[in-house]
């Protein structure tokens, strides 16, 4: 079903239209068939605007079982469109996942438009002189009902028939099958008379440009490549394998050939230290994990903190605390990032928005660990990991340069080499092993400020800390000022998110403004240093609202770094923000509270 | 026929120095700060003796350890060096490793660094075969937090954090490392700089991860821990490859085979020369190497196998790692490289 639902989202890139996926697997690796656990299921939103997520509600739901429907039937929008394939709707499928009755006869389903039919019988019969075994034969259902999904939104066939051609060549008898069974679901579209309507949908008003299909993970990824390639250093991956979090091991493990050490370690505590290894002997450490993961990366983050070394530490944010559920998104991290670490130890925080933006969020993070020697937390979480869009492809020539700026010669009047002396931007001195003359030792002791020998004077310390607090701040220089979507500047109303929030917070202020009302919207990248301007920007609205998927952590930041009375707007059932829930909130808010 | 090749060093891709080096170059201005009478004294001494008679650069060395003691070493040594985090030594050394096939990598630890809050990570770098040398200062015991018993102190140990004696079964390191099916392990003593001198030197030069451990008397807090075994009649064997396994008095005592497979001590002169096993050290199945590191007491120590267990050939970590990798292109090619791998092969125009 992940593979149907990945081609139908090519048809609509194809077509041109704006787009927003999200597949859900089940937790468990091989649950049992049939039952509730094991439904995998890929949900999209194509439109022809802007699409900021992969919607809350459904137009058309394709169940393949009764545990299919079961499992997804509450969201299809009333009067929406149920295809289903009935084959397996026996009296003991529909027990074992706890239907007494028939639900495609015991009328429950009175407000939908139900197309039921055997879905199986029909793609094993348009395959059945290809030679296919039963299970074989069986399995070409997910091509016939795209085929005929192809049919109802009017796409051409052609997309789909090339990508078979690719993925079977060399397997002749799948690839006839698979291209009967596509059009046998378009012809039994065009012939079967069960739909009274096909649909079109226009391309999406999108910016010129070559686009490609990109996860967060993936487009993640190839940011932390892209970082590395620009400042000429190779990338070093230590990770342990974590749910959201191993795709980004798994991407950056497949390239042998662009410049990317990966290292699966024993523990995500190696997983961070080889990477600080990698950083002191002059490469690019990054590591990747989640929650769980963060908390035991802790105290080797503290060391880079302490070291002025470059590293990076991907947190896909998963829904907590402890195990919690894994394969469900949530921000209950932030706080972690910010303040997760024994004693003083700032480092700068970026959330990407959005699963494309991965990209940028990770170039950003590494021109910002490389140029300030400093270890950088990238948050991301499960809803983007997973979720893909369409992504303008950027020109590598064009991103800004990274410079390491490695130390080749000594740097005091009498020949010596001072680990700890930095440039305007409070950055230290980067020298890695191998460079004659500037041999030093690097630790996690307090270190005198310059020589970066070891320090235990009061005064030293007291300066180290506040110099570590300020080179922080320095970052504000690669931070811009947070972009407020106001339209016509007459909100009084301002919706601020940080993360992956914004998408769902976009998508519900075009709802309030469509139905009348103006809202301000704004979605915070840089979460540490924050923008130079976010105090303003707080202060000009009447009122501030601040959605997480967490109980209000960023408000509680907020209202203690601004004295700003910030309400606090959370959800925390491990699902994105609904859209339709969150505009309907706002307009209530509009309408009682700023009247 | 095969061509006769020598085996890859521990050094091998390391450049050599262009000067000849003294111990003098090695010598960092830190004040050295162990306590009077310290064993770390005697290996610092001599590692700083062994570093220039490796004869490669000494920019090319890093020296990385974790917390204790014996985790200082680094500060001492004018090399590249990282004082790092309680035990994770061996895993920021793989990353290190890992990148820069020309660095001569050192990990120096103590036996609570090394085999209680970094066990994982130690035995993982000696499953994986990282080209690191790690110096294991064992005294049994912790001394930068004052004296409590360690993870191989003896049981029954009486310190501050177990008053009436602690109840913890000790490790043998050397069991562990072979456990772990380390390609070399090794064991030495601080007092004995020659011996010490030789089995740092093949470590270094074993490609793959090299075990040492050296006991190491801490005069504070677990003072003459080791004396049994320094008295001259007393209980050091001393492993050789080839030789016969003997030990004590004009090398009165052998080691030899029980019937039923396992090792013992016996007086030659009842047993026969001829019954005293010959060590291999190079011998592919480490069950020998194993039994031999059993000889070592728990208690207080009197009897304890030192010299090579064992030294064997297998691929590096880090070298199968790199070898999976193509050569990377130079910085233009590698950027349009990536912009194709980015682009993708499904785009589409707007």
């Amino acid at each position: 079903m992940q593979l149907t639902g990945d081609r139908f989202t090519h048809d609509a890139a194809a077509a041109g239209n704006d787009f927003s996926t999200l597949p859900n697997f089940p937790a468990e690796i091989r649950a049992p068939v049939g039952t509730l656990a094991g439904v995998s299921s890929f949900q999209l939103q194509f439109a022809a605007h802007h699409v900021h997520t992969p919607g809350d509600q459904v137009d058309v739901l394709v169940a393949m079982n009764p545990a299919a429907l079961k499992a997804n039937i509450a969201d299809l929008r009333s009067g929406g469109v149920l295809i289903v394939d009935n084959a397996d709707f026996t009296a003991r499928n529909l027990a074992k996942v706890g239907y007494t009755e028939d639900p495609l006869t015991d009328g429950s389903l009175n407000a939908i438009q139900v197309h039921a039919f055997d879905l199986s019988s029909l793609a094993v019969g348009a395959v059945a002189e290809l030679g296919l075994n039963r299970r074989e034969a069986l399995r070409t259902k997910n091509m016939f009902a795209l085929g005929l999904l192809d049919w109802l939104y009017t796409r051409p066939e052609a997309i789909t028939l090339n990508f078979l051609e690719r993925k079977f060549a060399d397997r002749p008898a799948l690839l006839a099958a698979n291209v009967a069974a596509v059009k046998a679901g378009y012809a039994f579209g065009e012939t079967s008379e069960l739909f009274h309507h096909r649909y079109v949908v226009p391309p999406a008003p999108i910016k010129a440009g070559t686009y490609r299909r990109v996860s967060g993970n993936l487009a993640l990824a190839y940011g932390l490549l892209a970082g590395a390639a620009k400042a000429g250093l190779q990338l070093f991956l230590g990770a342990y394998p974590i749910t959201p979090a191993s795709d980004v091991l798994h991407h950056l493990a497949r390239l042998k050939s662009s410049g990317v050490l990966t290292f699966q370690a024993e523990d995500e505590i190696a997983a961070v230290g080889a990477a600080v290894g990698a950083s002191f002997a002059g490469q690019l450490g990054v590591t990747a994990t989640s929650g769980p993961g963060m908390a035991l990366k802790a105290e080797t983050i503290g060391l880079a903190v302490m070291l002025e070394l470059p590293l990076i530490v991907c947190d896909i944010q998963r829904a907590g605390p402890s195990t919690g559920m894994p394969t469900k998104t949530e921000q209950g991290d932030l706080n972690q990032a910010l303040f997760g670490r024994p004693g003083e130890a700032p480092l700068p925080v970026i959330a990407a928005q959005s699963p494309a933006d991965c990209f940028a969020a990770a170039y950003e993070a590494a021109r910002i660990a490389i140029e300030f020697r400093t270890p950088v937390i990238l948050l991301s979480d499960g809803f983007l990991a997973n979720s893909s869009e369409p992504w303008q492809v950027p020109q590598l020539s064009e991103l800004p340069e990274i410079h390491p700026n490695f130390a080749t010669e000594p740097n005091r009047p009498d020949g010596r080499y001072w680990p700890y002396l930095r440039d305007e931007r409070l950055a230290r001195s980067w020298a890695i092993p191998g460079t004659p003359g500037l041999e030093h030792r690097v630790g996690g002791l307090e270190k005198a400020d310059g020589s970066g020998g070891i320090s235990y004077d009061p005064a030293n310390h007291e300066a180290m800390t506040r110099l570590r607090q300020a080179k922080l701040e320095r970052v504000i220089e690669f931070v811009p000022d947070l972009p407020v979507d106001d339209p016509d500047g007459s909100a009084e109303l301002l919706v601020l998110g940080w993360g992956s929030t914004y998408g769902p917070i976009q998508a519900a202020a075009r709802q309030v403004r469509e139905a009348g009302h103006a809202v301000a919207i704004a979605g915070l990248r840089h979460l540490n240093p924050l923008p130079a301007n976010l105090g303003e920007v707080l202060r000009r609205y009447r009122k501030v609202i601040v959605p997480e998927l967490n109980l209000g952590q960023l408000t509680m930041l907020l209202r203690a770094r601004y004295l700003v009375d910030v309400t606090s707007y959370t959800k925390v059932a491990g699902l994105p923000l609904s859209q339709a829930e969150l505009a309907a909130d706002l307009i209530s808010i509009i309408k009682e509270d700023l009247r | 026929m095969s061509e006769l090749v020598s085996p890859p060093s521990g050094l091998s891709g390391v450049p050599l120095a262009i000067g000849p080096l003294t111990r003098k170059d090695f010598v960092s201005d830190a004040e050295v700060r162990w306590c009077p009478g310290c064993g770390d004294y005697a290996v610092l001494a001599a590692f700083q003796g062994l570093l220039p008679e490796l004869g490669v650069r000494r920019e090319n060395t890093v020296i990385v350890s974790g917390i204790g003691c014996s985790s200082r070493f680094p500060y001492y040594l004018d090399t590249y060096g990282m004082h790092s985090i309680h035990g994770r030594a061996p895993a920021i050394a793989t990353g290190i490793a890992m990148t820069r096939p020309d660095l001569s990598v050192w990990v120096v630890t103590g036996d609570g660094d090394a085999l209680s809050i970094g066990g994982n990570h130690l035995i993982h770098a000696l499953r994986r075969n990282v080209n690191i040398t790690i110096m294991l200062f064992n005294n049994r015991i912790y001394g930068l937090t004052k004296g409590q018993y360690s993870p191989t102190s003896e049981r029954g140990k009486v310190t501050k954090s177990s008053p009436v004696g602690s109840v913890d079964a000790p490790f043998n390191p050397i069991s562990l490392a072979l456990g772990a099916e380390a390609t070399f392990v090794a064991r030495t003593v601080d007092s004995h700089r020659a011996h010490l001198n030789e089995v740092l030197t093949a470590a270094v030069n074993h490609r793959g991860a090299s075990l040492v451990e050296i006991y190491q008397n801490c005069p504070i807090f677990n003072d003459d821990a080791f004396a049994g075994l320094k008295a001259a009649d007393g209980g050091l064997i001393n492993l050789r490859h080839g030789e016969p396994v003997t030990f004590g008095p004009d090398n009165s005592m052998g080691v030899i085979r029980r019937p039923d497979g396992t090792l013992a001590t016996a007086p030659v002169a009842e047993v026969g020369i001829g019954q005293v096993i010959v060590h291999d050290a190079h011998a592919a199945d480490p069950q020998l190497a194993f039994a031999l590191s059993r000889l070592t007491d728990s208690g207080g120590l009197t009897l304890a196998p030192v010299g090579i267990f064992r030294d064997v050939e297998a691929p590096s970590y880090d070298d199968l790692a790199r070898a999976q990798l193509t050569a990377v292109p130079k910085p233009k090619a590698r950027l349009a490289d990536l912009q194709r791998l980015i682009t993708g092969e499904e785009t589409w125009t707007a």
